[in-house]
């Protein structure tokens, strides 16, 4: 792709990055405002994109507003870069701002994700954009944002910890799988926008910048890097993140996010790396899970590698 | 297969072109243009351009060919647009005492001065399908017959009338001078200022407004309405250039309004006397601004010292839900993968399997 | 610490006031609520307030308990830390706070101040969680002997009170605003659509709760029987006014005011 050299070049029939720079502008000022009060919703002017709303407006907005002509982007959903939606916002951004994209987590200045934070560790320096379709984490509690402000406002977080009682006293155990809401520096209780709670621990402390938007609510929030993130729970309930007792069944990790895949109508399933590009790595480094040989799991492999190159066939 | 969400590229590709094909519809038919839908569809056209908050007939009735005649989905494709746009400037309000009335009833006068005007509406047409407009050969150029007299210049609204008696609550704008609030650029916060509700009715989806302004008639936060005026014509816009100071035209607009007058029962500092409840939309369309008069007036309810129980008068419910472009893309967003979520809640559900059947065999061992 | 401890650790007998209302008035429109009432109401005291419907004994509750503010007049309550201050002048978190530590409200129907859709170790333990209880173990255990407490039965801590009956729901409501050890708690006609045998079973333990844990309450009803066996004082109310008060004995064996003798002698229907 030879990108590094290549000045960017983009749809003139639109600005740079889609959005104009009074709007940029307005939306940087919401993202210093969000960094500097780490976890507190900044509600801001949020513009109609080309995109349905739920779709990753607000992350769009947000990347639209960071993104410069020598960043190089990555877009993932489900931790996969070649789900259709990530494809579509990469195709977006290729067109409207012409930026390099890649799917190496490493590579990426910038990246834009939906449902996953990625397994590798992130650097100093790169910006995670988290796409959020509810901000408010007490909103399944408190419909009224009048009310939701306020609690923020007073720290009157009580009402979260009897949701997190009530698993306890019906299931033996929390019971809160994804949007598992953390406290955020020790002030704000933030929703980490639907991501497994296997992902939370990944935020605390993080060295990269962490911005969220939600578009149709019209909120962006923050966590500026090594920033406390706590996970809710109780003293003698101690936070936990979900355990498989498989392996990835393509690149053998034991440490990452595995997805069900389904291979046949006759109960064959396997698991494997969410994280695509994660896995696809340890494949290339030579690491083989159990069924690496396996022809279905094969078939499975090969239909989502690189979609960097069918983008280029497509073009 | 299992490659919705793993399509990529190809196939989004793929999917645009069947769309176009789709669209396009049998070949041996003429294609739509643009300028009959403008023509032909015209009160689709005047939706779409309210609820898309552009005024422009040529862009709604591209968006509705685009559309399939989904008018939800060009209303969408016309906000996209709309983001792209510079705001040049806020026009001075609207005069519609001034308006070139086509259409202008009152149902609380028999008679105003100006007189009823009928106009082109479907109120007395009976609902019979009119097969002459399904003839190959259409239907030739009907007319209508020119009016013996013109209509007078003045038209005063009906409110204005109850004004002069004091019975009616006057108009005053909600602080002299301030900026208006601008829904397309600010996010909502509550309370609502009356600007940010009436752009938000405005916008709002028909069908919503519509359904809500129709439970305050049923029960739910009634407050009595009458149809004080409803109108229809073309009204001037102008603008105060900053290098001009002083306002100019730069352009006509169709617009309706609606007046509706409803009782309220007085406070201890205040008499009774009627209130108002606003509608306002780009073109013909007097459901949206009736329903919309309505909800207007029921979202008034704190401002009344009236008690507020229903929907209709809650202003959180009614203001966060009636955009449907944030609707429609919510509910589609379902659509979208949500795999690691459900494999988190999977996991769970085998969890919770497992440790009820353990307790089971466990109760039957004891 | 109060300053009514602090007064007894000194080993005086000067008994300061808890809350000290002064001429407040609230109407709505032209319909008067309450007009120009004051009283003093000490730590541990309860008083009553009596009155037929529309004589201004809600307004009056909903004024106290910091709800509605009044029109003339002021409220004053004594702030663990800061002694007697205006609770119309705290801040909203302040108020907030005072709510649901220091003060407890037991609503007339128990849907206003239960949550039906979580269990009821949950709704007791709501309050501990907000002032910072993180020990689930510890939550539960306070739950459970709460519902002991009001005499509930400890198997029902994980139920709904969507499945309770209406006497079950009241007592767990008493519960879950004790839980923090409040100084004052606001009841209104708690008794109000119970059974006559529940009410009595209800009276009979809140009258113990009360006395055991030495909380100051004001009880607002229109049920004579209640204030006979709750209230130290009364005060009777009529048109918004207060027409009479004194020890409750007194006032109900000796009335002055003639509305407060029809009051007793039950020929008013109220």
């Amino acid at each position: 792709m030879n990108a590094v050299a290549k000045k960017a070049s983009w749809d003139e029939a639109y600005n740079f990055a889609y959005l104009d720079e009074q709007t940029k502008r307005m939306i940087r000022r919401a993202l210093l405002k969000a960094v500097a009060i780490p976890g507190y919703q900044v509600p801001f002017g949020g513009r109609e994109m080309p995109l349905a709303y739920g779709w990753g407006t607000g992350g769009m907005q947000v990347t639209a507003s960071v993104i410069g002509p020598s960043d190089t982007l990555k877009v993932i959903d489900q931790g996969a870069d070649d789900t259709t939606n990530a494809v579509s916002i990469r195709r977006f951004f290729k067109r409207v701002a012409g930026v390099a994209t890649t799917e190496a987590t490493e590579e990426a200045s910038v990246i834009q994700t939906r449902h996953r934070i990625p397994e590798k560790p992130l650097k100093e320096g790169q910006v995670l954009v988290y796409q959020v379709p509810q901000p408010e984490p007490l909103r399944k509690l408190e419909p009224r944002e009048t009310e939701t402000r306020k609690m923020h406002g007073y720290a009157e977080y009580g009402l979260m910890h009897v949701r997190l009682y009530e698993d306890i006293s019906r299931f033996g155990h929390i019971a809160t799988t994804y949007s598992y809401p953390v406290m955020v520096n020790g002030r704000y209780v933030m929703s980490p926008s639907p991501i497994p709670k296997f992902d939370n621990p990944k935020m605390e402390n993080n060295k990269a910048i962490q911005l969220f938007g939600a578009g149709r609510e019209k909120r962006i929030y923050a966590i500026p890097p090594y920033t406390r993130v706590k996970s809710l729970d109780f003293d003698d309930h101690p936070f936990e993140v979900q355990r498989w007792p498989q392996a990835c069944a393509l690149c053998g990790a034991r440490n990452s996010y595995l997805d069900e895949v389904v291979l046949d109508d006759k109960g064959g399933r396997m698991f494997v790396c969410s994280d695509t590009h994660f896995c696809a790595d340890r494949q290339e480094k030579g690491h083989r899970g159990p069924m690496a040989a396996d022809p279905a799991a094969r078939a499975f492999a090969r239909s989502s590698e690189t979609s960097e190159q069918k983008e280029d066939d497509g073009r | 297969m299992y490659v919705a969400v793993k399509g990529g590229e190809r196939a989004i590709l793929n999917s645009h072109k069947l769309i176009a094909e789709t669209r396009r519809g049998d070949g041996q038919v003429p294609e739509l243009s643009v300028r009959q839908i403008g023509e032909q569809l015209g009160l689709a056209v005047d939706r779409v351009m309210t609820e898309g908050s552009v005024y422009d007939r040529e862009l709604a009735a591209l968006a509705i060919k685009q559309a399939q005649g989904d008018l939800v989905e060009a209303i969408f494709l016309l906000r996209a647009y709309r983001t792209t746009l510079p705001r040049f400037a806020v026009s001075e309000p609207i005069d519609t005492a001034t308006m070139l009335v086509q259409r202008r009833v009152s149902a609380a006068y028999k008679d105003i001065p100006g007189g009823q005007v009928l106009g082109p509406t479907y109120d007395y047409t009976h609902r019979l399908l009119d097969f002459a407009l399904a003839a190959e050969e259409g239907v030739g150029l009907p007319e209508a017959p020119e009016a013996e007299a013109p209509l007078d210049e003045g038209m005063p609204h009906v409110a204005d009338i109850l004004d002069h008696e004091g019975l009616i609550e006057e108009e005053r704008p909600d602080s002299e001078g301030a900026e208006v609030f601008d829904l397309t650029r600010e996010p909502m916060s509550f309370p609502a200022g009356r600007d940010q509700r009436l752009q938000n009715l405005a916008r709002g989806d028909e069908g919503f407004v519509l359904a809500l302004g129709y439970s305050t008639q049923r029960g739910y936060g009634g407050n009595h309405p009458f149809a004080g005026e409803i109108r229809m014509g073309e009204v001037s816009v102008e603008i105060v250039p900053e290098e001009l100071g002083f306002a100019i035209d730069i352009g006509d607009v169709v617009v309706s309004e609606c007046q509706m007058i409803n009782q309220f029962e007085g406070s201890k500092e205040k008499p009774p006397q009627f209130t108002r409840g606003y509608g306002l939309s780009f073109g013909h369309n007097e459901r949206k601004v009736m329903a919309m008069a309505l909800v207007d007036r029921a979202l008034r309810a704190r401002e009344m010292g009236e008690t507020a129980m229903y929907p209709a008068q809650d202003e959180e419910f009614v203001l966060y839900h009636a955009d449907n472009v944030e609707a429609a893309g919510f509910v589609s967003h379902l659509k979208l993968p949500h795999y690691v979520d459900f494999q988190a809640e999977l996991n769970l559900i085998r969890k919770l399997r497992q440790e009820h059947q353990d307790r089971l065999e466990k109760e039957a061992a004891e | 610490m109060s300053a009514l401890v602090l007064s007894e650790s000194l080993g005086t007998t000067v008994r300061q006031p808890l809350m000290r209302a002064t001429g407040v008035s609230k109407s709505y429109g032209d319909t008067i609520g309450c007009l120009d009432v004051s009283f003093t109401l000490h730590p541990g005291e309860v008083i009553g307030v009596v009155g037929e419907s529309g004589s201004g004994k809600s307004t009056l509750l909903n004024v106290l308990s910091a709800q509605l503010p009044p029109d003339a007049g002021t409220v004053e309550y004594d702030l663990r830390h800061r002694g007697m201050s205006d609770i119309f002048r705290l801040s909203e978190p302040d108020r907030r706070r005072l709510m649901r530590t220091d003060w407890g409200i037991v609503h007339q129907n128990p849907r206003d101040g239960l949550r039906m859709d979580v269990s009821a170790g949950g709704n007791v333990g709501e309050r501990l969680m907000a002032i910072g209880a993180r020990h689930y173990g510890e939550i539960r255990a306070e739950g459970l002997d709460w519902l002991a407490k009001v005499e509930l039965d400890a198997s029902r801590v994980d139920d709904k009170p969507k499945t309770f009956s209406g006497g079950m729901q009241q007592r767990l409501q008493i519960a879950r605003n004790l839980v923090t050890r409040p100084r004052l708690i606001f009841m209104d006609e708690p008794t109000g659509g119970l059974d006559v045998s529940v009410q009595a079973r209800l009276l009979d333990l809140l009258r113990g709760l009360v006395r055991e844990l030495g909380i100051a309450a004001i009880v607002v009803t229109h049920d004579l029987a209640v204030v006979r066996l709750l209230a130290d004082r009364l005060m009777v109310m009529r048109h918004g006014r207060v027409v009479e008060e004194g020890l409750t004995d007194q006032v109900l064996d000796d009335p002055h005011h003639p509305y407060t003798q029809l009051l007793v002698s039950s020929v008013l229907q109220v």
